[in-house]
């Protein structure tokens, strides 16, 4: 198994702040900056379930690849 | 394949991010539809994705495909003849559920009847979105639109009951909740030889969201999470448990002679004396 | 060039023409609806073009005809559809979809007699405004009026040749009496008639801009399936195909497909003239009313009246050389047609007073007779004396 963290990209311009990758997060990996947007609070916690990723309507989140004007 | 890696191969990364409203389950679909496309083994250039009128059919602007967005309704009207024009393109077919179930409700009844292989992704938010919030066909009853503002008393109707007995061949349902899942029963829609329709049940937090008390998308997804029920557990449950309940997963499926094939085999054969 | 090798002469009706056209000129795909009296022309095509490997569908209405014909069109097929008034009416929008996206299509109407069901097997010319307006909004139109059934032939094989050229949906306003009238006919052999395919692009996928016109103002178009993975919306779009919500690039391109027409107007439009030169009174007709004009000259030059005719080819563009020239000769004009008096706007705007412009108008189901020109010819003389 991977030890090290999941490395988890948001496109900033692209996302929308809708809270639905932080609300069903079944690891909790994820909380509410003041705009809304994602915050990655607990990396090692994360599955690598890569739900968010399939759940976002912005394509703005992804888990351990690369993402788009994307920033760990 | 990676978010960004899907996202330079299927989608035309100028054009985003998307009109869509924060939320909104369109983009949930049309990721998954690319996702889908990405299992098959569809030539990208050989690929055609058609839709109507609304926010839902806005999705192939995005998409890097050749790409037909049609008038109101018409989506499977265009399709078709793109299909039977050259039915070694593959088509899908991305619509709304106000432009598939009434102003292309008889086109839809028609597509599936001739079983023309086509895939069809109806992105039902239960509301007219793009031009305010009108109830649809698919507006469960009861519930408010701005043209329903003291309840819709219209009935409601099962999309996926009315494909299956118009003669479509793979029917499907899941939710923007649901997307692992959905991205599965669109891949095996998009491998089907036939018409294959898959209904998505989804959010537009901006109307029917803020009318009928569901303060953000979150509250939506949740709502889809508990009203969902997949075919085999539904199975066990009695009809006073499913009561307000709707089923996901895959609904029918049959092998049934394809329409374009079948001009070919009968049609063209029997004009050209081949056989009688 | 080659000899030209004539086929047997053979008994067809204007709609049997219709279809043969159809086939030499290339249409490999036809989707419609039955109406009456257009139906002849889909029960041809449902037999011949298999024949070929050609499609027929027949679809549940005209608006899913009209959406497959253009879909076909976009995936390379030429193609097209035939209706008759209630049907023409449902096609608006969407052959308002093919100005806009500029795919090639061509759209028979055989006029009956409306509004509404009106007289389904009788004849009328109540659609050359509906043409020329039935979808809303400013967009570019040919339509062609034939006359006879050989002419239905070489219009049908115009239609298609146009459509491909201009890309955008050509319309074929044939009315009854030419759809159902047979004549003895001597169609030209497939090889001795020349088409017109659609210009499809030289340059590569990377750079090509799907709605950049060339030098006639007709952009390139390549198929579904040819590797450009172009959009095509109704929206207004710009050069790139896509939507650009901008009232700036509305401006450019609905003035472009409506110039893309218009420039060419002279080699489009055109009418047949006969014996105007000398005429006094001169007769505008087209379609079958043109046929019963053509014989109230002949017998009305035979009572020393000098009648002539201007029979209008296209309804769209107007053929306005040939009535600005008779405006110019004639001591006054009578248009003559199937309905209360549409054709006529065209003329009066022409003349602008040159010579005074009189209707007859008959909607009672019944041809205008050679005799019914010759009476209003007279009222028509006394009139302007
Ligand atoms: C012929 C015609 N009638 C009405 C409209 C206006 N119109 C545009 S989108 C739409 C409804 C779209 O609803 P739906 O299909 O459910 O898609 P959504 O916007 O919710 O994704 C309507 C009525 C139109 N564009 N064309
Ligand atoms: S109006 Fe509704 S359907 Fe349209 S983009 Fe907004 S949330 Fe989505």
């Amino acid at each position: 198994m991977n030890s090290e963290p999941a490395r988890i990209e948001l496109n900033e311009k692209w996302c929308k702040g809708c809270g639905i990758c932080i609300a069903f997060c079944p690891a909790k990996v994820l909380v509410a900056r003041e705009d809304g947007k994602p915050l990655v609070e607990n990396p090692e916690a994360c599955t690598r379930c890569g739900l968010c990723e399939l759940r976002c309507p912005d394509l703005a989140i992804s888990v351990g690849g690369k993402q788009h004007g994307g920033k760990n | 394949m990676s978010v960004k890696d899907l996202v330079d191969r299927y989608c035309r990364v100028d054009k985003l991010p998307h009109i869509w409203c924060p939320g909104c389950g369109n983009g949930i679909i049309m990721g998954a539809v690319i996702r889908a496309l990405d299992k098959t083994d569809f030539d990208q250039d050989k690929t055609v994705i058609v839709s109507g009128i609304g926010c839902s059919s806005r999705a192939p602007g995005y998409m890097n495909f050749d790409t037909l967005h049609t008038t109101h309704g018409r989506a499977l009207a265009y399709a078709t003849g793109v299909k039977f024009a050259r039915p070694d393109l593959n088509v899908v077919v991305l619509t709304g559920d106000g432009d598939c179930s009434a102003i292309g409700g008889n086109h839809l009844i028609h597509a599936a009847r001739r079983n023309i292989d086509l895939t069809v992704v109806v992105f039902n938010n239960s509301i007219y979105g793009m031009t305010g919030g009108q109830f649809s066909p698919l507006t469960p009853a009861h519930s408010y639109a701005s043209t329903a503002p003291y309840g819709s008393i219209d009935r409601n109707f099962d999309l996926c009951k009315l494909v299956q007995a118009a003669g479509g061949t793979y029917v499907a349902r899941s939710t923007a909740y649901h997307a692992r899942q959905l991205v599965n029963l669109i891949a095996t829609g998009l491998n089907h030889k036939g018409f294959a329709f898959i209904e998505v049940v989804t959010q537009c937090p901006m109307y029917y969201g803020r009318r009928n008390k569901f303060p953000s998308p979150v509250d939506m997804l949740k709502w889809q999470q508990e009203h969902a029920v997949p075919v085999k557990a539904a199975a066990k449950l009695s009809p006073e448990q499913m009561a307000g309940k709707f089923l996901i997963g895959e609904l029918h499926r049959e092998e049934a002679p394809e329409y374009t094939a079948v001009y070919e085999t009968d049609v063209i054969a029997k004009a050209r004396g081949d056989i009688n | 060039m080659a000899a030209k090798t004539k086929c047997k002469a053979q008994l067809l009706s204007g709609n049997e023409a219709c279809v043969q056209g159809a086939l030499v000129a290339g249409i490999r795909f036809f989707a419609g609806y039955p109406i009456t009296p257009s139906t002849e022309v889909a029960e041809g095509l449902a037999e011949e073009l298999p024949k070929i490997g050609g499609r027929f569908i027949q679809m549940e209405d005209e608006i899913a005809s009209m959406g497959a014909v253009i879909g076909a069109s976009l995936a390379g097929l030429k193609s097209m559809t035939a209706t008759s008034g209630p049907g023409f009416s449902l096609k608006q929008e969407n052959i308002g979809f093919a100005a806009m996206t500029e795919v090639p299509c061509v759209v028979v109407n055989v006029q009956r007699y409306g509004p509404s069901t009106g007289l389904p097997t009788s004849p009328a010319q109540g659609d050359i405004m509906q043409a020329r307006w039935g979808t809303h909004g400013d967009h570019p139109v040919v339509a062609l009026m034939p006359a006879s059934v050989r002419e239905t032939f070489d219009l049908t094989v115009e239609a298609v040749n146009l459509a491909e050229e201009l890309r955008t949906p050509v319309i074929i306003l044939l009315d009854e009496v030419v759809g159902h009238m047979r004549e003895r006919v001597e169609l030209p052999a497939a090889e001795d008639v020349e088409l017109f395919n659609r210009v499809k692009p030289t340059e590569s996928p990377d750079t090509f801009l799907p709605y950049k016109p060339a030098a006639n103002l007709v952009p390139p178009m390549p198929a579904y399936g040819d590797g450009y993975r172009f959009h095509a919306t109704g929206l207004v779009h710009d050069e790139t195909g896509f939507p650009c919500g901008k009232g700036a690039d509305g401006n450019t391109l609905v003035r472009r497909l409506q110039a893309k027409v218009e420039q060419r107007q002279p080699k489009i439009a055109r009418a047949e003239t006969f014996q105007t030169e000398d005429a006094e009174i001169v007769i505008v007709a087209a379609g079958s009313v043109a046929r019963s004009a053509r014989a109230a000259v002949k017998e009305a030059r035979a009572q020393g009246i000098k009648l002539g005719l201007v029979r209008p080819i296209t309804a769209w563009p107007f053929p306005e050389e040939a009535i600005d020239s008779v405006a110019q000769t004639a001591k006054a004009l009578i248009v003559a047609e199937m309905n209360l008096g549409q054709m006529i706007l065209e003329v009066e705007r022409i003349a602008a007073g040159r010579a005074p412009v009189f209707g007859l108008n008959r909607i009672d189901a019944e041809l205008i007779t050679p005799e019914d020109i010759i009476v209003r010819a007279q009222e028509v003389t006394n009139n302007v004396r």
